[in-house]
């Protein structure tokens, strides 16, 4: 690759850093008590409420329903992912620096397995919140089910509950447009040379 | 027909109609015309009033939270006087706010709100207000909109001029009603002359708000009836007035309003500092309390204090100054550049307005009428800068709108008369509903008065609202003064009697409101931080119950082991972390209030029961779908039986 495109696949790898410091995930739960608002922020390491209290408050109300309590440090992924991310930087900058194409498309390749891959995992951690209920909740009613979308908004009961990517997601699908651009890049100079 | 008969007819007719148009022509309309005036009072639902107003709840012992332009009541703070609703006065954590060296004192007459002060302006952080009775100041958190301190002030005979604020809240000034001797003592009522002070004090209040008495002057023995620190150039000085300088001790309606002039004692507060670091001061073995309210502890501590410093005038030259006044002075208010001292002589048919560069050239020129105690009177002449003519019967208090105008009520004429500063002349005037007393503009004491407004706080109500019997509302009424005329916009019922109030932009005040107390820094001992903690201790015949609360159940809900005559105490730890998520506790025979628990909060109450049986507790704030599931049972058993305590929820 030229130089110029080494640069921006070092520059993408450098991006992914910044998705330790945003959420990458948020749920809004709106409701007309709650004015103020009240959701959740999911990061690479941990999920959080809004505001403080948020979760716990949460976790309050979904116990009406029979919901499981959501306790962070007992998902294991919050564990795995930073590893995750750490790896596909330091691939990133291996791709970037010896300016191997081939890397570069397999570090595209591997971006969208992982995202494949952490959207199911969190679509199956929603199914199993909203679906596996205590049978002894206050409030039951039958054929109903509490999953948050996973992208989108969706009513349930009281609360509105819209699911979006946050600004650590963003950053992340950035870093994969600039290693595309990186790889165009490239090959329009070898056009131009050749 | 006669022709004269006919004469006589028409004459007789028109003689009857201009009775009836007289009759309803001259009487003036008391009510509102149609105007634009509900388009600037109507606060659309959902939306915020632009001030908040701080009403003195007077004999009721509260104060009342209001928004204005709209009038709405939301809040009523328990100050002075026990509060059932908010186990104010009945928790263990309040009653001692509540102790002063008379003991437990479960009422006062709440008359003066205050705003504490920086630089002279109104800044959100505190608000105080007086007890008239047993005499004490208290202070309120505007962030809680609880009563955080309340001070008894010793050697005084009751306390109504106070508590006012000197410009950056270093003191707060009190005066003392009555005079009595000093140190109090059992003598013949009609020695007053020769046994009766009076006392001016003044309260130290430092950064964190916490008041002690600094030192009290030792006066005359007048009845000292309101007062106002200086501002801008007169910081530095307090006015307080005075009345009864006749020294009547009967019959002061008649025997206190012979006297021509009564008097504005002047004090140099900032001479008295001096005098007190000489060492000038006495000290006297007076006893007072200091109650405060931990909030970290969620508990209120009370101290008995004893010791206070007493400035002598004889012994301190310059420290006070008398300022000869019209009959009976009621207010005295200083105008927000500080030059200007309003004084309303109740029986006045002028108000005089002091100056107050004037005061300082007197005192240097000593243009001394006489001196009284060692207390210098100063001429008349050499201290008024003016006199507003004709403002009306029974003139109480000036409020200031900061464009150059004073406004002042008028009692017995039942108006406000809007005069200009400097010209003295009268501008304008309303009537009021009836008989007003106190009047507020937001910021209308301070050096930057926010104006927009004037709230007239009326005596009687009468025929201004439908009538509930012999006790009617206590009201106040809004008028616009933004215009050249005053306009009437509203009227609105009150809490108690409005006497003072005190009014504040909100934005200042909302920002800074507490939602919840956050349960990792709740130190209270009998405080519990999860639900895991619930317990039941026995300790001899005192039970200690370690409650908590969140939606939607007790912990524990079920206890089995009291025994009849047991002393049962409910800690009520409210574990919630929501916004506006309370819960109440209240047991069936409690002979105290039911407790009404904040979100993070730990509250006790204590109960005694009788009788052996099964006693339902719930909670008495709908807080959730399933509030009415949120109850409990107490098993009391008798006096020797040998059940165990044994508790839990759920099992």
């Amino acid at each position: 690759m030229n130089t110029q495109s080494k640069i921006i696949v070092i520059i993408a790898s450098l991006i992914l850093v910044l998705s330790f410091f945003f959420p990458i995930w948020y749920i809004d739960l709106e409701a007309p008590q709650y004015p103020e608002g009240i959701g959740l922020e999911i990061w690479l390491n941990k999920i959080t409420g809004q505001k403080p209290h948020d979760l716990e408050n949460i976790n309050g109300l979904n116990h009406y329903i029979g919901m499981k309590e959501i306790v962070p440090e007992a998902i294991p992924e919050l564990k795995i992912m930073p590893f995750i991310i750490i790896f596909l930087i330091v691939f990133g900058l291996i791709s970037g620096i010896s300016g191997k194409r081939s890397l570069v498309y397999i570090w595209i390749v591997l971006f969208f397995v992982i995202a494949a891959v952490g959207l199911y995992d969190f679509y199956m951690w929603e199914y199993d919140y909203g679906h596996n209920l205590n049978p002894l909740a206050a409030i039951k009613i039958p054929g109903m089910a509490y999953q948050p979308p996973l992208i989108g908004s969706k009513m349930l009961l009281n609360f509105n509950a819209i699911s979006m990517p946050h600004i650590g997601m963003w950053f992340m699908v950035l870093a994969v447009v600039l290693a595309v651009v990186a790889l165009i890049i490239d090959k329009n100079s070898r056009k131009e040379n050749g | 027909m006669n022709r004269r008969y006919l004469r006589a007819l028409m004459i007789g007719v028109s003689v009857v109609a201009a009775f009836v148009i007289m009759h309803y022509g001259c009487q003036e309309s008391k009510n509102l015309s149609a105007g634009d005036e509900a388009e600037r009072v109507y606060v659309a639902p959902g939306t915020y009033d632009d001030f908040y107003l701080f009403t003195s709840g007077g004999f009721s012992g509260h104060i009342g939270v209001y928004g204005l332009p709209s009038g709405r009541l939301f809040r009523v703070i328990p100050v002075f006087s026990q509060d059932p609703e908010k186990s104010w006065g009945y928790s263990e954590e309040s009653k001692p706010m509540f102790m002063t060296s008379y003991g437990f004192i479960p009422w006062d007459d709440a008359h003066h709100p205050k705003l504490s002060q920086t630089e002279g302006i109104a800044d959100g952080r505190w608000i105080f207000i007086n007890a008239n009775n047993t005499p004490r100041v208290a202070r309120i958190d505007l962030t809680t909109f609880k009563t955080a301190e309340v001070i008894e002030i010793p050697n005084s005979g009751g306390n109504h001029g106070s508590p006012f604020l000197t410009e950056n809240t270093e003191y707060v000034v009190a005066s003392t009603r009555f005079s009595v001797p000093i140190p109090n003592k059992d003598v013949a009522i009609n020695s007053y002359k020769e046994n009766f002070k009076g006392t001016i004090s003044f309260i130290k209040v430092d950064k964190e708000g916490a008041m002690d008495i600094a030192f009290q002057i030792l006066v005359p023995g007048f009845n000292y009836d309101l007062a106002h620190a200086g501002k801008g150039p007169s910081h530095g000085w307090a006015f307080f007035t005075s009345y009864n300088t006749e020294q009547a001790n009967t019959l002061l309606e008649v025997n206190a309003s012979q006297n021509d002039k009564d008097f504005i004692a002047a004090i140099n507060w900032k001479k008295a500092e001096e005098y007190i670091a000489q060492g000038k001061a006495k000290t006297f073995n007076s006893i007072y309390y200091r109650n405060y309210f931990d909030e970290k502890k969620h508990m209120g501590f009370s101290e008995q204090k004893t010791g206070v410093k007493i400035l002598i005038p004889e012994e301190c030259p310059g420290l006070i100054y008398y300022l000869p006044t019209p009959k009976s002075p009621h207010g005295v208010d200083v105008d927000p550049t500080g030059e200007y001292i309003a004084a309303s002589g109740k029986l006045a048919a002028v108000i005089p307005v002091h100056s107050f560069s004037k005061m300082l050239k007197a005192i240097e020129n000593e243009d001394f009428e006489t001196t009284i105690d060692g207390i210098p009177v100063l001429k008349y002449e050499s201290v008024i800068a003016g006199e507003v003519q004709n403002p009306g019967l029974g003139p109480l208090h000036t409020e200031f709108d900061g464009n150059g105008y004073g406004y002042t009520s008028a009692f017995i004429s039942s108006e406000i008369v809007k005069w200009k500063i400097g010209t003295w002349e009268v501008v304008d005037r309303i009537p009021a509903y009836y008989s007003i007393g106190h009047l507020c503009i937001p910021g209308g004491d301070t050096r930057k008065p926010w104006g927009k407004y004037v709230i007239a706080l009326n005596k009687i109500t009468k025929d201004r609202y439908l009538p509930t019997g012999p006790e009617l509302t206590q009201s106040a009424q809004l008028i616009d003064i933004s215009g050249d005329k005053m306009k009437l916009l509203l009227d609105f019922p009150t809490i108690g009697e409005p006497h003072y109030a005190q009014a504040i932009p909100a934005d200042i005040l909302m920002k800074n409101s507490v939602k919840i107390y956050p349960i990792e820094e709740n130190e209270h001992p009998y405080g519990i931080k999860a639900e895991k903690d619930a317990r039941v201790v026995r300790e001899g015949n005192v039970v200690q119950v370690y409650m908590s609360t969140i939606r939607t159940h007790f912990a524990p809900d079920n206890i089995e082991g009291i025994k009849v005559g047991d002393v049962v105490y409910f800690h009520v730890t409210n574990l919630e972390q929501d916004w506006d998520i309370p819960h109440g506790f209240a047991i069936k025979g409690l002979q105290n209030s039911e407790l009404l628990v904040m979100p993070g909060a730990t509250e006790s109450i204590v109960w005694t029961p009788q009788k052996e049986g099964i006693y339902p507790f719930y909670c008495t704030d709908f807080c959730s779908a399933l509030h009415q599931e949120m109850s409990g049972y107490v098993r009391v058993s008798s006096r020797g039986s040998n059940v165990a305590i044994t508790y839990g929820t759920g099992k």
